[in-house]
């Protein structure tokens, strides 16, 4: 055992740590089954769906051209919400937060790990999503994907930091059920692939105002017309600072 | 006993509240109230307490997972509260429940781990060390107490810390596996590491520690080697020689007479009895030459010294348990 045991030499860099995490946080959501079906599965069956299907005809734009931004949205929230949610509220219930934060990762780094691996998986996503929607037809310009994909980021931060506040006040079960329940609400009725002006007009006022419907309408704008509208941006980094001042707040971590 | 080194930790009159509780009318609960203690490189220094006593609570609060309402702690001259990376870097922890995720693999995890280090140790030969390579390839929801037990020393141990804590550590441990990690953490100890573990067994104190805190009531009642705690009365705190002799014979009670001042004689059951008190060797020598008189050969004969369990109960009082 002395073999083993050396002196200590302190902790690995901070970068090294969050880039392990980020990897180990990556691995276990690939492996997870569920978790598959609702970040590519669904979203490629709502892609095909809307693409043969004529409810987004007459919105500027190929059924395909239209339908595919909203399905990245719809990406966004099955991993950073969805997906990191639950993980985060089990990992929550076994300790392994509690666990982890007492090594030198510690809470900071834990979750920058977590934002990482929700930026890798949404990448794989992307890729995968842009992949089938091209095979469809789907061929945007150069220039928007800078502005498509930054606004995809920022549409992730707000469902991260919406996620981690489920999973840091509720029980993991609860958390399973609110963030899957939402996932189907907001994807059917929140304005994320189908746009608000297709919606009941009871909802049209209101969808605006959701991360839902704001990073639909947002990435629809930029991939469709090469525009960043403000207001969907404003209510973006709104959700995002008001959600995660919250779990700053409330998260409990046992 | 205690080392002249600088303490691994010192927890000078820690208070610690929780709630506020509804089943208090929304007050709030002192789980741990004015609790001190110093733990020693080089050493094993166990809080010995019941279910309830403050131990978790007071580990948690040293490792920074816990604030505390009140009084000072320091883990390696740091305050927990504010400690940063390179202070978590040499502290090892095992949780009570164990923090591992249920999907997860032990060579995986236990890589994982590692990688939040400079200088880690060597995963193979620490796998190998606790026999984790014989359940390696299960996820740990499919483990045993034991083995989940096993595998979150190991996490807690492969930074190399130079303070190790352990909360309740032979919980679930299977009589080999107990032998096994009571070994590693005594080598552990020699090579210098600082290790401070709850437990609510008498046994793992009497086995593993060189200074014992007993808890009661959020606070440290009695402290001391194990050797001193048995020797005192800590009522009184005067020096114990009280023994008990235990005997299967017919017509103990016989005995009564005989016996020396201040024993006490009591008939356990039919045919048992025990002999309590400062027991001379003249006493024994006596109660043997009356068997050797009537030509009775007892069942059985056996001499016990307090256990760190009478100390315990002598401390919390048998009536609260």
């Amino acid at each position: 055992m002395s073999k083993l045991l050396s002196p200590n030499a302190g902790p690995a860099s901070l970068p090294r740590r969050i880039m392990q995490q980020g990897r180990y946080e990556t691995i276990t959501m690939l492996r997870n089954g569920e978790q598959l079906i609702l970040a590519v599965v669904l979203p490629l069956m709502a892609l095909v769906g809307l693409t043969v299907t004529p409810l987004l005809d007459g919105l500027g734009g190929s059924r395909v051209d239209v339908a595919t931004p909203g399905i990245l949205a719809l990406c966004a929230m099955s991993t950073a919400f969805t997906g990191q949610g639950i993980a985060t509220g089990f990992d929550r219930r076994y300790g392994v937060l509690r666990f982890l934060s007492t090594t030198p990762l510690g809470r900071g780094g834990l979750i920058a790990g977590k934002i990482l691996a929700v930026l890798v998986v949404l990448f794989l996503q992307v890729l995968v999503v842009g992949a089938v929607a091209g095979l469809l037809g789907w061929q945007p310009r150069l220039e928007v994907w800078l502005p498509g994909l930054g606004l995809l980021v920022l549409g992730a931060a707000a469902f991260t930091a919406l996620g981690l506040l489920v999973a840091g006040t509720v029980r993991p079960e609860a958390t399973l059920a609110i963030t899957n329940l939402l996932w189907i609400l907001l994807g059917a009725l929140g304005g994320i692939v189908v746009p608000a002006d297709r919606l009941p007009s009871l909802l049209q006022g209101i969808v605006h105002f959701l991360p839902s419907g704001a990073l639909g309408q947002a990435l629809r704008d930029a991939f469709l017309l090469g525009i960043v509208p403000f207001p969907a941006v404003l209510v973006l980094l709104l959700w995002t600072v008001l959600a995660g001042a919250a779990a700053i707040r409330w998260f409990k971590w046992n | 006993m205690r080392s002249p080194d600088s303490p691994v930790l010192t927890i000078d009159g820690l208070v610690k509240d929780v709630g506020p509780l509804a089943s208090l009318d929304g007050k709030m609960l002192r789980v741990v109230s004015g609790l001190s203690l110093v733990a020693e490189r080089g050493q094993v220094t166990a809080l010995l307490g019941a279910n309830g006593a403050g131990k978790t609570t007071t580990l948690e609060c040293a490792q920074g997972l816990q604030k505390r309402t009140g009084g000072s702690i320091s883990l390696l001259g740091a305050d927990p509260d504010t400690a940063g990376a390179d202070l978590r870097s040499r502290v090892g922890v095992m949780l009570q429940d164990g923090g591992l995720p249920p999907s997860a693999r032990p060579i995986p995890l236990l890589r994982h781990v590692a990688g939040m280090y400079q200088k880690p140790m060597n995963v193979d030969a620490l796998v190998e060390r606790l026999g984790i390579n014989q359940f390696s390839r299960t996820s740990v929801r499919r483990l045993s107490g034991g083995q989940k037990q096993r595998l979150a020393l190991a996490a807690a141990l492969v930074g190399n810390p130079e303070i190790l804590f352990l909360d309740e550590p032979s919980a679930g441990l299977d009589p080999q596996s107990r032998q096994m990690v009571f070994d590693l953490i005594a080598e552990l100890r020699d090579a210098g590491m600082g290790i401070v573990l709850t437990t609510h067994l008498m046994d793992d104190a009497e086995r593993l520690a060189d200074y014992v805190y007993i808890i009661d009531g959020g606070h440290n009642v009695v402290e001391g080697t194990v050797a001193e705690l048995l020797q005192h009365d800590h009522a009184g705190d005067s020096a114990i020689t009280d023994r008990t002799l235990y005997f299967d014979a017919p017509g103990g009670l016989d005995f009564a007479g005989a016996l020396g001042p201040g024993l006490q004689l009591t008939e356990t059951r039919s045919g048992s009895y025990s002999i309590t008190g400062a027991i001379t060797p003249r006493d024994l020598a006596s109660l043997t030459a009356w068997w050797a008189e009537q030509n009775i050969m007892p069942a059985s004969l056996r001499l016990e010294a307090r256990s760190l369990e009478d100390v315990f109960l002598d401390i919390s009082g048998r009536d609260l348990r």
